[in-house]
């Protein structure tokens, strides 16, 4: 199990205070004039070195994606915009990192837009979190209060202004590009890349769109050193991960931990066990509704991180674990996500639009027991056809899930179907 | 049903023009379409606190379209697309049930009933006839490790079951105020039932 004294998140659960008082108090701005005095460079140096991978879901390396930002300004500005529309379903991290951890996400804001040479960053936060959108705004306000953010930021040299935007219900806004046009006041929906935003994002000007984990364990990776990151976790899966653990466990709750550690070490550890125990685990969604789904024999011996999931073909994604018992409808969770991507899709790509519903539909009828083996064949054949169809990544993240169960469930599927084959053939004579 | 017509004109009042001249300086100048998204939840707040029901009449849209230099459909399309604004009126308390996996999993189908029994509401999308409760289905609310969540208004209701959002709801609609927010088995935050497995040596002061 992670040591104490190796969280970044400290107050996770809010069990002292938020404001920058008891910020300081717990290390955050120590030294902050002198972290920024290191140089652009060094500091995405130093982040290349400690391997910290995207938190939101995609895991690309962060220190690369920082460096992708123009060196020299060509006249345009450069902006960072901070992903906290957290909403793929299970995941429930940023949340506690705003309310409860606000200036690690504020320092971290203020050492990226100095690291890529942006003088503004815009936090893009779920309409829903509207108290934590609350909490965040206080503690921006503090910041500028103490002179940590606006001119001279830290006594940095470096200007540097942090919004926050409010989403308004779309789950797509959390695709960098869609949180783009959103913010620029448009309808969420994708741009096709390239070019990519750190060539052509924001208002047409070069961009980066981190994660709120990612970013709010940045201050901490530049007090305490790349080396320290990175001889957690695994190697290529260095550091710390909040992971969300919902559903039939005993005692939901967040945890942070060290990538790489057992599912079963997760749950049994920090979640008192599977509702009836281990024996009686059915199903693990292991990083986020689109995360392709696990059975049991999967769940006994699986690592959680980045590569060891790729492994099995899942993901780690968000890092929100949805478990499931023996009393779960495996078959019925999963069309509930269908009808989630079915609700969220923005529209504009055909294969999405029209094949999220159709997913949704033919879903539905192996949950009533209404499918024939033909038309499970036929699904799967479909989300191919949706998968790798569209402008961003929500053809997969809408087909995964339906695939994920056809490869871990496949007998439980095909049962259904077969149950019902006998009768169909009965009413069509 | 819900007898708030619409009104037949809209203005941002004092108190709203304040929140919308911080909302336009948050973006660069010329950009100011960015401000969309603000000034239609500005107004709804208003429409809200001025009528009670937390909505936006084709009238406000109107006046965000002209207040950013907008055309007006590009406005509509806003409204349209995200589902936070509420295109019809809603009722005094806003009943937002997450049914997405996770609340699932964890008995939201129990609160939706408790929510149908106490409010008399048959369906989603529908307002109780004294105008008091609307609700609505939403997507994933991100709490989850607090499920199943109902969002009333702005505040998340956490740990549910049946019974106490039956209690929940029944007093409210006795007149009384909305409890605080959060946990309803009286767990703090995220941490796990009965108390945190870490952080154990960090002294609890706050909150």
């Amino acid at each position: 199990m992670l040591n104490d004294a190796d969280r970044i998140y400290q107050n996770l659960y809010g069990q002292q205070g938020w404001n920058l008082e008891a910020a300081r108090a717990r290390g955050d701005y120590a030294g902050i004039t002198d972290i920024l005095a290191r140089g652009r460079d060094p500091l995405i140096e130093e982040l290349k070195t400690s391997g910290m991978r995207g938190r939101g879901g995609a895991g690309f390396p962060t220190g690369m994606k920082w460096s992708f930002m123009p060196k020299q300004s060509d006249g345009r500005p450069s902006f960072l915009v901070v992903n906290a529309d957290e909403s793929e379903p299970g995941t429930c991290k940023d949340r506690d990192i705003i309310r409860h951890e606000p200036h690690k996400l504020i320092e971290g804001s203020l050492i990226a837009g100095f690291a890529m040479g942006a003088n503004t960053g815009y936090i893009y936060i779920r309409g829903e979190y509207h108290n934590e959108a609350e909490r965040l705004q206080a503690a921006i306000d503090e910041a500028y209060g103490a002179g940590l953010l606006g001119e001279n930021a830290a006594g940095s040299g470096w200007d540097f202004n942090l919004y926050l935007h409010r989403g308004a219900g779309a789950y797509i806004c959390g695709e960098e590009s869609a949180m783009l046009e959103s913010l620029e006041g448009k309808k969420g929906m994708p741009r096709m890349k390239p070019p990519f935003p750190a060539a052509m994002g924001l208002y047409g000007c070069p961009t980066t769109v981190n994660n709120v984990e990612t970013i709010a364990g940045v201050p901490t990776i530049m007090r305490r050193g790349a080396t320290w990151f990175s001889s957690l976790g695994k190697p290529k899966n260095s550091g710390t991960k909040i992971f969300c653990i919902s559903g039939h466990v005993n005692k939901p709750c967040n945890v942070e931990e060290e990538l790489g550690i057992p599912l079963r070490d997760l749950i049994d550890k920090h979640c008192g066990g599977v509702r009836g125990g281990w024996d009686n685990l059915q199903a693990v969604i292991p990083g986020g509704a689109s995360s392709p789904i696990l059975n049991k024999e999967m769940c006994d011996t699986q690592l959680m991180d980045f590569d060891s999931l790729a492994a099995v073909k899942s993901m780690l994604g968000s890092g929100a674990v949805i478990v499931m018992d023996k009393s779960a409808d495996v078959v019925k969770a999963i069309w509930r996500l269908s009808k989630f991507f079915k609700h969220e899709s923005c529209g504009q790509c055909t294969p999405c639009r029209e094949g999220t519903g159709w997913m949704m539909r033919m879903m539905d009828r192996i949950v009533q027991g209404h499918a024939t083996l033909a038309d499970i064949a036929l699904l799967e054949q479909v989300t191919t056809q949706v998968a790798g169809h569209t402008i961003c990544a929500f053809g997969e993240a809408s087909s995964w899930p339906i695939q994920g169960l056809m490869r871990a469930f496949a007998p439980m599927v095909r049962a259904r179907a077969i149950d019902y084959t006998p009768a169909l053939q009965q009413a069509a004579e | 049903m819900n007898t708030l017509a619409e009104p037949t004109d809209f203005a941002f009042d004092e108190a709203a023009e304040a929140d919308v001249l911080v909302a336009i300086a948050r973006y660069p100048a010329g950009k100011q379409a960015s401000a969309v998204m603000p000034l239609l939840e500005i107004a709804q707040r208003q429409m809200k606190r001025v009528t009670g029901s937390a909505w936006l009449p084709r009238l406000a849209m109107d006046v965000v379209a002209k207040r950013l230099g907008m055309a007006p459909v590009r406005v509509y399309e806003m409204a349209t697309f995200y589902l936070m604004y509420n295109l019809q009126p809603v009722g005094k308390y806003h009943l937002q049930l997450c049914t997405t996996t996770p609340c699932w999993l964890r008995g939201s189908d129990d609160v939706v009933a408790a929510c149908k029994k106490i409010t008399g509401i048959h369906g989603f999308g529908e307002t109780s006839a004294d105008g008091m409760f609307t609700m609505t289905e939403v997507e994933c609310l991100g709490a989850c490790v607090n499920a199943p969540i109902l969002q009333i208004n702005d505040d998340y209701y956490e740990d549910l079951d049946g019974a106490r959002t039956e209690a929940l709801l029944e007093t409210l609609k006795s007149g009384g105020a909305l409890p605080a927010p959060g946990s309803t088995v009286g767990r703090h935050a995220s941490e796990p039932e009965g108390g945190r497995s870490v952080l154990l040596a960090t002294t609890s002061t706050g909150e």
